[in-house]
């Protein structure tokens, strides 16, 4: 009996958690099924609508923006240009940075490796500036470049590889030397095969961090042609249930990324530690 | 280090050169313009610039704004980390507890984690506006709500926006320290003492304590950097400057204040922030407690 009692108390606690963490996205998805109108006399909505197919289809195709000159679809493009870039590329320059340091005799080790890891005391939001002012130095405001490289300026990853090579036995790299393997095939036969796992981890988590990006973005792009999705939220123009169809296809990326690699994810921010 | 390691004369080099040119270019050439800026002072036309020592500063210690927000982000961050913790802490320990539908609210209770700060922010909005708002209406006819005057108000506003997805963080962390206590240590406890409560503080938190310390790191972190996009999609810093973070007022001060002075001197006194955070973290903390 007082397990019963207790183990009810225990799905009480947790249903009112999911009331609080499902119930606001489901308030704006029901409302977002809703013609504007409706929503305008009537508020916000629990119960859906039948203008789904219109006003998604609508958001998605339409020209929005300042001038008109961009569709969420296109948005959606430049969002995933730019976290697949921000994954890509500092996956392959911080698996290589981190073997370096790892496995290498390296003069000025300690200089190097407090030359790399110090970066993570400045996060972008830091340096948000004169980041901007070298941009454009560069000339890279408003390129797909602009928006990648000094997001991928980052030791983070670098971070998660260097702690799981240090967990790999010695044993291997003394195998492998006995048989004659040099440095760069035992790069790609031996550490790559092996750190598969962690190299997908550490690209859903870069994936979600370039996707989730907002004040990059919103500083990097003059033109509408560059904007991502989360900048183009609040920037957006449109009737009320057009912005509720843009929020809840905002989230859908990150999210389904989330529920179908959970296990992956949480492994990935696990190094983190 | 590895104990056995590669011998080359360049190998390392090429491994490490990629990251090492991407930070120097876009990471440490801003970081030396921010020093720069910091320590010079720009007219007001932007004709000119002159040495101006430590006035950056000085500016910046005699600006009660930049004390505002320097309480507000105090405050915000305390508030956060302990309801986002707190609350993390509960509904890991129930979902470990059950045995049924245990992934169903795993999965539902994780993936707000996934959605931009900023995504958060405008959807806080719907919810506090006054012509939709649910919440809005509800502590309007609790007490006179109106975040516009008040800041009281105006706290409750961002700190409900800012909490909400980091409570999933919390939970998440939570749940796989809890997952992690080896099942033998939670069977002899329950030999030695029978209540769940009691063996909860004396047992399983203490077990829980770097997870915890791991998490007060990351909601700080969280409440000084990601809640810019909160900030910037619900009160942008309203009333007067209340709720702007140290990082948002940087942002403001520099972008649309356009004194790049200021906003040098105040990205240096947050990195000095965060420097002391780290050093705290691995000092302290890392020395005090026990893993296993």
């Amino acid at each position: 009996m007082i397990k019963y009692i207790s183990s009810t108390i225990n799905h009480l606690i947790l249903s009112i958690g999911l009331i609080v963490m499902v119930i606001p996205i489901w308030i704006i998805f029901a409302s977002s099924t809703h013609s504007s109108l409706f929503i305008n006399t009537n508020g916000l909505q629990f119960f859906l609508g039948d203008n789904f197919i219109e006003n998604y289809s609508r958001v998605l195709f339409k020209q929005s923006g300042f001038f008109n000159e961009i569709t969420a679809l296109k948005m959606f493009f430049n969002s995933f240009v730019m976290a697949t870039g921000i994954a890509t590329l500092s996956v392959i320059t911080s698996l290589m940075a981190a073997y370096g340091l790892v496995y290498f005799k390296v003069k000025y080790a300690t200089i190097i490796f407090w030359l790399i890891f110090i970066t993570l005391l400045v996060p972008l939001e830091l340096r948000i500036m004169p980041s901007y002012i070298v941009m454009s130095k560069l000339n890279l405001v408003n390129t797909f470049a602009g928006l990648i490289l000094p997001i991928s300026a980052s030791a983070i990853a670098t971070f998660f590889f260097r702690q799981f090579y240090k967990s790999i036995p010695d044993e291997l790299l003394e195998a492998a030397k006995l048989d004659g393997t040099n440095s760069w095939r035992f790069f790609i036969d031996f550490l790559m095969p092996l750190s598969k796992t962690m190299i997908a981890a550490v690209f859903i988590f870069m994936f979600v961090f370039g996707y989730n990006q907002y004040l990059w973005p919103l500083i990097m792009t003059t033109s509408e042609q560059y904007w991502t999705v989360v900048m183009g939220l609040k920037t957006m123009y449109g009737s009320i249930s057009d912005r509720f169809a843009f929020v809840i296809m905002s989230m859908i990326p990150p999210v389904i990324i989330i529920i179908f690699l959970q296990k992956l994810f949480i492994q990935g921010i696990f190094q983190n530690k | 280090m590895k104990k056995v390691q590669f011998k080359s004369n360049y190998s390392q080099y090429f491994f490490l050169a990629p990251q090492l040119l991407i930070l120097l270019i876009f990471l440490y050439w801003p970081i030396i313009q921010t020093f720069k800026d910091a320590f010079t002072m720009q007219d007001a036309f932007g004709f000119g610039s002159q040495f101006a020592g430590f006035d950056n500063f000085l500016f910046i210690f005699s600006d009660p704004s930049y004390f505002t927000a320097f309480k507000f982000t105090i405050i915000y961050s305390f508030v956060i980390t302990l309801i986002t913790g707190s609350i993390g802490l509960l509904l890991a320990v129930q979902a470990n507890k059950v045995m049924h539908g245990k992934s169903a609210y795993k999965t539902l209770l994780i993936w707000p984690y996934a959605i931009a700060p900023a995504v958060v922010g405008v959807m806080a909005n719907y919810f506090f506006s006054e012509r939709y708002g649910l919440l809005h209406h509800l502590f309007n006819n609790l007490w006179g709500f109106n975040w516009y005057e008040n800041v009281f108000d105006a706290y409750i506003y961002v700190i409900i926006a800012g909490s909400w997805k980091q409570i999933s963080a919390n939970f998440i962390f939570f749940l796989a320290g809890l997952q992690a206590i080896q099942k033998t240590v939670i069977e002899a406890s329950i030999i030695d003492c029978k209540s769940n409560i009691r063996r909860f503080w004396t047992i399983t938190f203490p077990l829980l304590m770097p997870t915890t310390f791991f998490l007060i790191i990351i909601n700080i972190t969280y409440a000084f950097f990601d809640t810019f996009g909160i900030i910037d999609t619900t009160t942008i810093g309203a009333p007067g400057s209340e709720t702007k973070t140290l990082v948002y007022k940087a942002y403001i001060d520099g972008f649309k204040g356009l004194d790049l002075g200021s906003a040098g001197a105040q990205s240096i006194m947050m990195m000095i922030i965060v420097l002391v955070i780290t050093i705290f973290q691995f000092r302290y903390i890392e020395g005090k407690i026990h893993y296993n």
